[in-house]
């Protein structure tokens, strides 16, 4: 308890000691002013949206909330969404691992580009991520003629939204990881090695301790974008009702039948599930600060 | 590549951890990816021309950039005055400010769509008050621009808020000690050493704006040729089963995402090593 209170104080000192020094303290009227500014930025543009999802929710009362929520439809769309979201974070943390363990463990050719290239989705628009999986199997794509002939669905059912699921996924357990594996080096699973301990148990109880809050904070971030995806889910998906809509596609099909408190109804489930996502990231965020680093830097 | 292998392959798991990476890359990323360009090329110059320079086609490029150009711009004036009210100022509720910037990172897109279009349609909370000036958002371009603004928040601030948290305060003393006020001070040593990170958040927030979907299309009214971005036009050729004018726009914007992409690259490196000048 006695670190957590440290790096607390060393937090709020951080400010402090900016507005103490001369040299770095603005005068009041900026300070004012930018605050003002600042602020108001952020309530307009970030606070009100989220304020507003729970208000519009709630407009027509508790009934018309609960009942938006049970509605077999809703409880279909969360079931998917679940269903997908566990794939990606599984298949996310494997890969994840995975080229986190290469790049940051070898030296191989290719390696800038390799990682370069795992960023590549998050600079995709969303509606390529899904239009790519309509080309490869779709009825009229590279695969459709043989996907049709043993009878397998893949677009316009579950696993077309898990795949442009993953496609947009891809980057965030992977680049958690790689730039804190990098910086750990091979040092301590070399010393595990001359030890004799094989490779399963280097990674169990070498780097894995090294790398939970990483790892930790990849997954809630890839599993918010996987609950959260509409563009890329939405082009694959073929907006069956009770079948193939996820959360966000059946709150887009509330609002276009001008069903608004449902609509928000359901969006208010996803946007409570964004601060729990944000909660929890700031908590990790907090935990896996190093306790050595609150005395050292200043 | 024997030279670098013998000193560093000693730990296992080498070719495990390298396959599974280099198979994932490829059947989820990288051969989906190269459909668009074959399928693309199987339209003829004329025609690939024709699908990817039409009126309607122009007019959401002119759009989308713009408005992802302007967003991104708004982003770089206000995050850094947040990031820097986060990083230099005391002020009660600071580390919810801080948490609920990434907001944008965290609510699915469809959601913040129909929030601002209830914030700015013409009965919206906002919206009521602005029609009295005769200011109209929702279905507008200037409501793509909102949503832009929006989704763009976090780049900018995350961009910069790391490098003026580690810039040297002893820079600021030399140049106070020297006799410059604190708006020199700013201008003159503190900004042209933000310089690349708020490029980075600049590029950064423009490239997610460029291919921007949910949160856009419900407040932006998807009017042809007024309010309808590049990633829908997309959408409307393929329900029409234009699937290679579809592709061939797709293209377009694959293109100039790879650009994006290596310019963020190399202001990302760019910010490292000016980082490392300063420290």
């Amino acid at each position: 308890m006695a670190i957590t209170t440290g790096v607390r104080e060393r937090a709020r000192s951080r400010q402090t000691i900016f507005e103490e020094n001369i040299a770095t303290r603005d005068g009041r009227l900026t300070r004012g002013v930018v605050l003002a500014v600042s602020l108001s930025f952020f309530v307009v543009f970030l606070l009100l949206p989220l304020f507003a999802v729970f208000v519009e929710a709630f407009r027509k009362g508790w009934q018309t909330y609960i009942a938006a929520l049970m509605d077999p439809d809703a409880q279909s769309a969360i079931r998917l969404t679940l269903f997908t979201a566990a794939w990606a974070v599984t298949l996310n943390v494997i890969f994840g691992l995975a080229a986190a363990w290469a790049i940051s463990k070898f030296n191989f050719w290719g390696k800038r580009v390799l990682i370069t290239l795992i960023d590549l989705p998050f600079s995709v628009s969303p509606v390529i991520a899904g239009l790519i999986y309509i080309l490869l199997f779709g009825a009229q794509g590279w695969f459709g003629p043989l996907l049709e002939s043993a009878d397998i669905k893949i677009v316009f059912a579950a696993p077309g939204i898990v795949l442009a699921t993953l496609f947009v996924t891809i980057p965030f357990v992977a680049r958690e990881l790689i730039p804190l594996m990098e910086l750990q080096g091979t040092e301590e699973e070399e010393a595990a090695l001359t030890l004799g301990a094989n490779g399963w148990q280097i990674f169990r109880r070498v780097t894995l301790p090294n790398i939970k809050w990483a790892l930790l904070y990849g997954v809630i971030l890839c599993n918010a974008r996987a609950m959260g995806e509409f563009g890329a889910v939405s082009v694959v998906s073929g907006h069956i009702r009770g079948q193939t809509n996820t959360m966000p596609l059946h709150v887009e099909i509330l609002y276009n039948e001008y069903q608004f408190a449902a609509a928000f109804a359901v969006a208010s489930l996803l946007a409570f599930l964004a601060i729990v996502t944000l909660a929890l990231k700031s908590y990790i965020e907090w935990r896996a600060q190093p306790p050595h680093s609150s005395g050292e830097d200043t | 590549m024997a030279a670098t292998s013998q000193t560093a392959r000693v730990l296992p798991g080498f070719r495990l951890s390298l396959s599974v990476t280099l198979v994932y890359m490829m059947v989820i990323v990288l051969v989906p990816l190269c459909a668009v360009f074959v399928k693309a090329a199987t339209l003829n110059p004329a025609e690939y021309w024709a699908a990817i320079s039409s009126p309607r086609v122009v007019a959401t490029y002119k759009l989308s950039f713009g408005a992802s150009l302007l967003a991104a711009a708004i982003n770089v004036v206000f995050g850094l005055m947040l990031a820097w009210s986060l990083v230099r100022y005391s002020f009660p509720g600071r580390k919810l400010v801080d948490a609920l910037i990434d907001l944008p990172f965290a609510l699915p897109t469809a959601v913040a769509g129909i929030a601002l279009t209830a914030l700015y349609a013409r009965n919206g909370w906002l919206g009521q008050y602005l029609e009295g000036y005769g200011i109209k958002i929702a279905f507008t371009p200037a409501g793509v621009l909102i949503a832009l603004i929006f989704i763009g928040v976090p780049f900018v601030v995350r961009a910069v808020q790391p490098v003026l948290e580690d810039f040297d305060v002893e820079a600021e003393e030399a140049a106070a000690s020297l006799g410059a006020g604190r708006a020199a001070t700013f201008f003159r040593v503190v900004l042209p050493a933000l310089a690349p990170a708020l490029l980075t958040g600049f590029a950064l927030a423009f490239a997610r704006a460029v291919g921007e979907y949910g949160s856009v299309i419900f407040i932006a009214g998807n009017i042809p040729m007024v309010s309808e971005i590049t990633p829908l036009i997309i959408i409307t050729k393929l329900e029409q089963y234009d699937y290679a004018g579809a592709t061939a726009v797709a293209s377009v914007m694959l293109v100039v995402s790879f650009i994006l992409l290596l310019l963020i690259n190399g202001l990302q490196e760019w910010t490292r090593r000016s980082e490392q000048k300063v420290s």
